[in-house]
């Protein structure tokens, strides 16, 4: 089974995240890392390669320096690696980075590709939606588990009353959520981090992937950030004294912002 | 909370390396870490085959199952097991740098393919025999002795103290005299005549199985020996293990200074966060100069092991400095935390304990002090 994994790096959510003050995008040049929920994605790709054999080949979009990604995966256990980079992609919104990402998956084919369901930094939730309509193949999101069995592939929905069964035909998008041990993504051996050194990693442009300049970049997003303000502090919380009476406020506290 | 911030230094496979090591500790080490103390044991045989499923056993080496790593990524990998405990970090260091270094450096190919890749693997633990009840700091006088007797075996007769790993062990790295001068042995534990007791009422390294080896008449094969004669086989094991030491006990202050911080920040006193008081602040600031010191000092000696030319007296220095900087901001962080800082609750005296033997082992400051004596006068204090 052909298996592509899309993953990001995303500015570490531990460190301060900055927009840049010239336009707005987000500020890449803090410290990288691989979007967790992207590690998942890669989990759950080893996990189906373990399975069902063939191949992990993970995707990323993102500038020169954005290989700290890629090299978790590859150390994870993923063979190859694809790094979608070039000048002209920079910001680029869902929309454009979806149909940049389908034409470079067009180019290296696929029965499944596997992405996280939301990065931590732009946090749209869009891009497997986007990416599945762009190539035309069914979409399977908010993915806890995953299941091939010959063409067929279905998904486990988490619900509030249990979860959703939801199936299709190969070739799919799947994303997929944080799931418990024992599910958690494995860290890489040391022989893994070793062995990844050795494992290819094609760089390929705009022109490489057959992506038209017109469709991507700042230039071409939909969405436009029109300003940014820092949020403001967050104000004294409310003490309740409990003269005996304390249960009651707290209930009348949470009534009053509509929590029961 | 690292104000140089030391680790930008490391490339992306050192901090994969890094990462992968904290998390092993944060999910199978610190949920029971505390316990294992309080009872006084190790789970050596669980956690022997996790570690090796991640390659962290013999980890620099390279061959038969080992991961080949360079010298700066093992100290990574030490700093962050000994941010979980010294007792962990001893068993790595333990296993790979001093029961299959010996067998990977000075071992028959026969030999290295017996133990290697099961100790690798975490299969097998094995442990190191220098040090006796009568000879520490003096390995030279040991009175352990082998004798070859016609038939080309080698019989062995004496004792070992204060063996790390001794009693849980599947084979042991005996250093021994013999007519020939002092050479190493391979000796499966499971010889007649050897036994490994464990010493308890230990107050210190308590979550590490800590032996005695006694070898009565105990029988080895020609092909057991190693091929090196004299002290320098195994001081050259203790300089690698050493070299993981220095690197080692930069997490254990760490994550004191870490648990002085968090406590100093939430702990109320007169109205206000203890952390607000400046002698607090003289006490974090003062720790976080001696952990960076002390963090500057591994990187640099790791950029010189990489480059291959690290010497001993260097070893020294870094474990000197570093041991004894550990120890003073375990301290200092205990007394941060207060009455709360002597419980088992935080990770602070745990880690202060530890280090007490840790300041000891593998060469005493002492020992390492004279040995930078020597490096800058010329002259042996000890000989």
């Amino acid at each position: 089974m052909n298996i592509v994994v899309c993953v990001k790096q995303v500015p570490d959510t531990a460190t301060e995240r900055k927009l840049r003050s010239d336009d707005s995008t987000i500020d890449r040049s803090a410290n990288g890392v691989i979007n967790e929920l992207c590690e998942y994605a890669v989990e759950d790709a080893l996990k189906l390669k373990e399975a069902h054999g063939g191949e992990v080949t993970v995707l990323t979009m993102g500038p020169d320096q954005a290989t700290d990604a890629i090299r978790k995966a590859l150390a994870m256990g993923a063979d190859k690696a694809v790094h979608l980079s070039d000048e002209a992609l920079h910001g680029s919104d869902a929309l454009s980075t979806s149909y940049a990402l389908s034409q470079a998956l067009k180019k290296i084919g696929f029965d499944v590709v596997i992405l996280g369901s939301e990065s931590t930094d732009a946090r749209t939730g869009m891009l497997a939606a986007m990416l599945a309509e762009r190539l035309g193949v069914p979409q399977l999101t908010l993915a806890s588990k995953i299941e091939v069995d010959g063409s067929a592939i279905s998904i486990h929905r988490q619900t509030d009353y249990g979860y959703d069964k939801v199936e299709a035909t190969l070739p799919a998008v799947v994303s997929v959520v944080e799931k418990p041990d024992p599910f958690k993504p494995r860290y890489p051996s040391f022989k893994g981090i070793m062995a990844a050194k050795k494992k290819p990693i094609e760089k390929i442009g705009v022109a490489d992937a057959e992506i038209d300049p017109a469709q991507i970049g700042l230039a071409a997003a939909w969405s436009v950030v029109s300003d940014f303000t820092a949020a403001p502090p967050r104000g004294k919380g409310v003490v309740v004294n409990d003269e005996g009476d304390g249960g009651t406020k707290a209930a009348e506290f949470l009534v009053s912002k509509k929590f029961i | 909370m690292d104000l140089l911030n030391l680790d930008d230094r490391l490339t992306e496979d050192q901090r994969l390396v890094r990462d992968t090591a904290q998390g092993f500790v944060r999910d199978h080490v610190l949920p029971d870490v505390a316990t294992w103390f309080e009872e006084g044991t190790f789970p050596a045989r669980e956690l022997g085959p996790v570690l090796g499923s991640l390659g962290m056993l013999g980890m620099h080496l390279s061959g038969y199952g080992c991961a080949g790593l360079d010298a700066t990524s093992y100290g990574v990998a030490c700093r962050e097991l000994e941010a979980g405990d010294s007792g962990l970090r001893s068993f790595v260091s333990v296993q790979g740098s001093l029961a299959m270094f010996p067998i990977w450096k000075y071992g028959s190919a026969e030999l290295k393919e017996e133990w290697l890749p099961a100790l690798a693997a975490g299969t097998a633990i094995g442990c190191f025999g220098l040090t006796e009840p009568d000879h520490g700091s003096d390995p030279a006088n040991m009175k352990t002795f082998a004798k070859q007797d016609p038939s080309g075996d080698w019989i062995l007769n004496g004792s070992k103290m204060w063996i790390t790993n001794g009693s849980v062990a599947d084979v042991a790295v005996v250093w021994a005299q013999t007519d020939g001068g002092i050479r190493g042995f391979v000796v499966p534990t499971s010889s007649p005549g050897f036994s490994a007791p464990l010493i308890h009422r230990k107050l210190s390294l308590r979550a590490s199985v800590t032996s005695s080896l006694y070898f009565d008449d105990v029988r080895v094969p020609a092909s057991s020996v190693l091929d090196v004669v004299g002290l320098k086989g195994p001081l050259s094991c203790l300089s690698e293990a050493r070299f993981g030491i220095l690197w080692g006990v930069v997490g254990a202050g760490r994550a004191c200074f870490e648990a002085a911080l968090e406590y100093a920040k939430t702990r109320v006193q007169f109205g206000k966060p203890i952390a607000g008081f400046q002698l607090t602040q003289e006490k974090l600031a003062w720790m976080a100069v001696a952990l960076g010191q002390a963090g500057l000092t591994a990187l640099h000696l790791g950029a010189l092991k990489d480059a291959g030319v690290l010497r001993p007296q260097q070893v020294s220095f870094g474990k000197l400095a570093n041991v004894r900087a550990a120890l003073d901001v375990a301290r200092e962080a205990r007394s941060v935390l207060g009455a709360n800082g002597v419980t088992l609750e935080y990770p602070v005296i745990r880690h202060m304990n530890n280090l007490e033997s840790v300041l000891t082992y593998e060469g005493t400051q002492e020992i390492h002090t004279l040995v930078l004596g020597e490096a800058l006068t010329g002259v042996a204090a000890y000989r």
